[in-house]
């Protein structure tokens, strides 16, 4: 038994209807899934499932505009996720907890508006610090934004062992500084960044910073408020929620002085011909008939993960990686890109297996059964950094079990045997 | 056998294994009048390729295809596939290659390969059964096409 595991593993992946399921293998004989790209998308248990069917089989309508009793209803499940979540993260305020449709829409939404007129936007001169290592949905807003104003784009780097460079951080963050834009966990590399240490120093020059939590959220205990960070996005596919919603939470002296984002319906106070005011947090960031039942079925995820704690989900994590990096060691020719200690990083482990393309290596490990993802994860400026141009990676989460990381381990000798490498 | 091994094998026949380990015609040469790089942007699979025509109109040939690329097997071994088949014939017949091709890999594996046409590039028959894949196979292949009508346009200006 490997310390750290959840005890009650067996119980948790009978709560996950997809993994019993098996896939076309030789001669009809059916392969178990073995799922390792949790950090791509999660999979979702029953009690989400039960509860986004239960929503549009009983409460459906419009929320917040309908003056009848499915409306009522159906806002009130709405807004009750909004509830659980502010609950998840530890946020002072419900208020303050905004859905989008993703982490990319948050982070649009925060790049977008500090380009538009008001007190906190960007003009030339001032800079913008992200990292090497994000993905591209926290670089590629920013270029947008700093291309748009005649801003700066600085970036922190990546060390040897695959860190963040905090070497040069006394000139990166300094008096020009108006934005500092970091993950909080590598979707690649796996690292944990320093958020707390680096927020505060991005306070003390009076930046904003806005953190990417889309695979932080998922494998470890937030608590924005300790955080340090001003704006926390992450998405709901990742914390067994389903697709098409996302969570932007910031603070409320901050998200009441940026500009609305997406005008229309639900974000206004009153709208006449010539202008409109605009509704407080969060519905003025909520514009058009949002992801209603997919916010319903995220309030059940995050219910699920805390029933489960996040320490103890963190924990498990830990112990899986820990495992299949001693695992991969065995892997003649494997190279992992990113931290070897599983105390420092997230539970999605990239590498390289010399002689057969990442590509390769995910097609044979399919017919295997087993799903890992591969190519430049949305992350082709840190695969540069270490003169690659695509891995292979693995990620683990609460339902993962040592066992598949063994089938892991063997079907990667496997792929070296395939391609007669070595 | 390891369960799944055949599958394997239909998609990793021998003939791209060894085109993959030991590619023909691979690096950029000159002359060219034609020079393209194309990515596949959701793996990040890119080549840089050159076409080279002898002669002009309807006479021209292929003359060279020259390239460089990074990848998995299947775009490694297929843009070398590729310049095996087409150097040395006319426009039009290298075109008509390049439909052939196209039409295999589109065709969810329900196409029949006309290996009159085709010759080492049947080998890929079973790519089109992995629909991720398919755009590794197209990779140079696209290249190829867009830089050799790029190439005959400018021969059509002079």
């Amino acid at each position: 038994m490997i310390e750290g595991l959840l005890p009650d593993l067996e119980v948790i992946r009978k709560d996950f209807p997809i993994l019993s399921r098996t896939l076309p293998g030789n001669d009809g004989v059916g392969l178990p899934l073995i799922y390792l790209d949790s950090a791509n998308t999660s999979q979702k248990p029953q009690v989400v499932i039960d509860t986004m069917v239960d929503h549009l089989e009983r409460h459906n309508a419009n929320i917040a505009r309908a003056m009848h009793r499915l409306g009522a209803e159906s806002t009130e499940a709405f807004e009750a996720a909004r509830d659980k979540v502010a609950t998840f993260l530890n946020a002072p305020s419900r208020d303050e907890v905004i859905f989008t449709k993703n982490i990319t829409e948050g982070l649009n939404l925060v790049a977008n508006t500090l380009a538009w007129p008001g007190d906190l936007q960007v003009g030339p001169g001032d800079e913008v610090l992200i990292t090497e290592m994000e993905h591209h949905s926290n670089i590629v807003p920013w270029q947008l934004l700093t291309q748009r104003t005649g801003a700066t784009l600085r970036w922190f780097g990546i060390t040897d062992d695959g860190g963040l460079d905090l070497s040069n951080i006394d000139d990166l963050i300094n008096e020009r500084t108006k934005v500092v834009s970091l993950t909080w966990v590598s979707n690649m590399l796996g690292t944990i960044n320093p958020v707390r240490e680096i927020a505060d120093r991005a306070h003390q020059v009076g930046a904003i910073v806005v953190v990417d939590a889309a695979q932080a959220v998922p494998q470890l205990p937030v608590d924005v408020v300790a955080s340090g960070a001003d704006i926390v996005g992450f998405t709901g596919h990742k914390v067994v929620g389903p697709t098409g919603i996302g969570v932007l939470w910031g603070k409320r002296e901050l998200l009441d002085r940026l500009p609305p984002f997406l005008g229309g319906g639900e974000m206004i106070e009153t709208v006449a011909m010539e202008r409109s005011t605009y509704a407080p947090i969060p519905h003025r960031f909520e514009a058009g008939t949002p992801p209603i039942v997919e916010a319903v079925g995220l309030g059940a995820a995050v219910d699920y993960l805390a029933h489960i704690g996040m320490e103890h989900v963190h924990r498990h994590e830990q112990a899986v990686t820990a495992y299949a990096l001693e695992g991969l060691q065995t892997v003649p020719g494997l190279t992992v890109l990113g931290p070897l200690d599983a105390t420092q990083r997230g539970g999605a482990i990239s590498f390289e297996l010399a002689g057969v393309h990442p590509h390769d290596v995910a097609t044979v490990l399919d017919t295997r059964g087993i799903a890992v993802r591969a190519g430049h994860h949305c992350a082709k400026p840190a695969h540069a950094r270490f003169g690659v141009q695509s891995s292979t990676r693995m990620s683990s989460y609460l339902y993962t079990t040592p066992a598949e990381i063994d089938a892991l381990v063997e079907g990667l000798h496997y792929t070296r045997d395939y391609f007669k490498v070595g | 056998m390891t369960a799944g091994s055949s599958e394997l094998d239909s998609l990793y026949q021998e003939i791209i294994l060894d085109h993959y380990k030991n590619p023909l015609n691979k690096g950029l040469r000159d002359p060219f009048e034609a020079e393209v790089h194309h990515v596949n942007p959701t793996c990040g699979d890119e080549v840089t390729l050159r076409v080279h025509l002898d002669g002009a109109g309807a006479a021209a040939t292929v003359g060279d295809v020259s390239y460089d690329a990074v990848g998995c097997s299947i775009s490694q071994a297929a843009a070398s596939v590729l310049t095996e088949l087409v150097i040395g014939k006319p426009v039009g017949e290298a075109m008509s290659i390049h439909e052939e091709f196209l039409a295999l890999m589109q065709g969810k594996g329900q196409v029949q390969p006309d290996e009159e046409v085709l010759e080492d590039a049947v080998a890929f028959a079973g790519v089109a059964r992995f629909p991720a894949r398919v755009k590794c196979a197209l990779l140079a292949w696209m290249a190829w096409k867009d830089a050799t009508l790029t190439a005959v346009e400018k021969e059509k200006a002079r």
